[in-house]
């Protein structure tokens, strides 16, 4: 059965709240009714009618023709079993506090992807912004479970405060990656910038592909070939062979951040 | 009495009396097959009986580096105990004194269950502190760090409360030489039997046991009617040319397995023939009041 569809008609001329239309919020509804769902943030209403034509299918997978950057929290609060699938862009907090499911994007996406999404897997053709997997302001954990995979390149602190799941950049991450990370695995395949890595990191695994030098709080621990690390490999093999290739391999584990626990750790190719 | 004849060898109209137990499984992996086996040998010693050890145990069998989940050798041991207390007690020492302390070792869980026993759970805390958890694709392993690396095994196992345990065929022969052939080539069919294990040494058992003895406080003493040496002397179940008689005890993680294990011996010892190995076949059990099991072999040949 073919799946729920969003076709955009022009691009919208404000931000729009997409988070009523996970298919799960969906199911039972006519087509009527969705196109008459609120989607608007400013005082100007904005229905859904307004700004896509929809076409009935099946409302366990829903998908958007066309996309934009101004599609903000889309999958918000998806629960396990839906699917998302966007051919274009999208805004902010894409699945921002997902419990399940699955949502793939051909294009970019915005800042705060998968805030404190619990069990996601998250798959970004394009590029990621900033605060990738974090918390929003106030907030203490960040992404606490799933997997997101950016074949593209993400903005800074990617990975702040994740409390448990995957993080994998395919391209290069901004400044700050994992800064302030609880828990949880950053791999990138890329460069990372800046001198910031694993800021404050308490107990994350930040896997990164090439040598490099990292701050004075991480301590050198050796090469070793770990268990865990096969595991994953063998876990991400048919989504990013990249990852996959990297994790195989004999590790270089700098322990960090030992301003903090030190009970993280940074893990670069021997 | 009553008996079938299968190329030779006398079957008896008799079935096995087998009861519910507690299963659980890991897998345990190892850089190489000698030390996954090692790790795995050990850790299943003194564990042929619920009677005086803390659980019956067994390699189920070889697995190859594709069928590992960190892909390395592993060899798949299954346990059983007659409570989920005393097989997560068991299985925790067991790795705690045995595989954890085995270089290169790592452990997983072997099936889902119906119920999970804290195994990475209650030992990673010998890590003293330095342990780190891991989940991936839903499961949550601890690395604890240990001198040759790092310790991975998973924080739980799955437990079955469907297990059957005490699955068995008495094989009787002429000579202890031909009756231990009939005996290892069944032992080998039932090693081939998935998610079944032959828990004593070497998987025979030449001890068969009845219940209750001439000595207050025993529970049980030797099977006189099967002892050889007593033909003549006692209640004997033996015929004439019957000059020694070992046995297998199965247990499995389902009945259809312990089934299957029978079945697959019966049809190795049958194959063999009566020259080269046994003569007869029957099967112990305490006349069907006390084991819900009952594997009565006419059935399964």
């Amino acid at each position: 059965m073919k799946p729920l569809l969003f076709t955009l008609k022009a691009e919208p001329d404000q931000r729009l709240d997409l988070s009523p239309l996970t298919p799960d919020r969906l199911v039972g509804r006519s087509a009527k009714e969705i196109e008459s769902l609120s989607i608007g943030t400013t005082r100007k209403s904005v229905a859904v009618g307004d700004i896509f034509k929809v076409k009935l299918g099946d409302a366990t997978s829903v998908r958007f023709d066309g996309g934009s950057d101004r599609f903000d929290l889309l999958g918000a609060k998806l629960l396990p079993g839906f699917e998302i699938h966007v051919e274009g862009d999208v805004g902010a907090q894409l699945g921002r506090a997902a419990k399940g499911g699955t949502i793939t994007v051909a294009g970019d996406a915005g800042p705060y992807v998968a805030s404190q999404s619990a069990g996601a897997n998250i798959d970004i053709y394009g590029d990621a912004g900033d605060f990738l997997g974090a918390p929003l302001a106030g907030e203490i954990p960040g992404m606490s479970g799933g997997r997101v995979v950016v074949r593209g390149s993400v903005g800074a602190r990617c990975g702040d405060r994740l409390r448990r799941g995957i993080i994998i950049v395919e391209g290069d991450a901004g400044e700050d990656l994992g800064a302030r990370a609880i828990a949880g695995t950053i791999i990138v395949l890329g460069t990372a910038e800046g001198e910031r890595i694993g800021y404050l990191n308490k107990r994350a695994s930040i896997v990164l592909s090439e040598q490099r030098e990292l701050g004075p709080t991480y301590v050198d621990c050796g090469a070793h070939n770990l268990g865990f690390a096969k595991l994953f490999a063998k876990s991400l093999a048919a989504e990013s062979r990249g990852a996959s290739r990297l994790l195989s391999g004999r590790l270089q584990r700098f322990a960090g951040d030992t301003a903090v626990f030190g009970k993280g750790e940074v893990l670069l190719p021997a | 009495m009553p008996q079938l004849i299968r190329k030779g060898i006398r079957i008896d109209e008799s079935f096995a009396e087998a009861f519910p137990m507690t299963g659980s499984g890991v897998v345990v992996t190892a850089p190489t097959r000698k030390w996954a086996m090692q790790a795995a040998t050990t850790m299943t010693g003194y564990a042929t009986s619920v009677i005086g050890c803390d659980c019956e145990a067994g390699i189920d069998c070889e697995l190859s580096t594709r069928e590992t989940p960190d892909g390395r050798p592993g060899v798949r041991v299954l346990l059983f105990g007659f409570s989920p207390k005393s097989v997560e007690k068991a299985l925790v020492n067991r790795i705690g004194q045995c595989v954890l302390t085995c270089p290169g070792s790592a452990v997983f869980s072997a099936f889902d269950g119906e119920a999970k026993i804290k195994v990475g759970d209650s030992m990673r805390q010998f890590g003293d502190k330095w342990q780190i958890s891991k989940a991936i694709d839903g499961r949550r392993y601890w690395r604890v760090p240990v001198m040759d690396g790092e310790f991975l095994v998973e924080s739980s196992v799955g437990l079955t409360k469907k297990s059957v345990g005490g699955g068995n065929l008495l094989i009787m022969g002429e000579d202890w030489a031909k009756t231990m052939r009939a005996t290892e080539a069944a032992v080998e069919a039932v090693h081939a039997t998935p998610d079944a294990i032959a828990p004593f040494p070497g998987g025979v058992v030449r001890s068969g046991s009845k219940v209750g003895s001439k000595y207050k406080g025993m529970g049980a003493s030797t099977n006189d009617a099967y002892c050889p040496t007593l033909r003549g002397a006692t209640n004997s179940a033996l015929d004439a040319d019957i000059g020694c008689v070992l046995e297998i005890v199965i247990d499995g993680l389902t009945s259809e397995a312990v089934a299957a294990g029978m079945r697959a011996g019966l049809k190795a010892i049958i194959a063999l023939g009566p020259k080269q190995g046994a003569k007869r076949v029957g099967a112990g059990n305490y006349g069907g009041k006390l084991g819900p099991f009952h594997y009565h072999l006419k059935d399964l040949v």
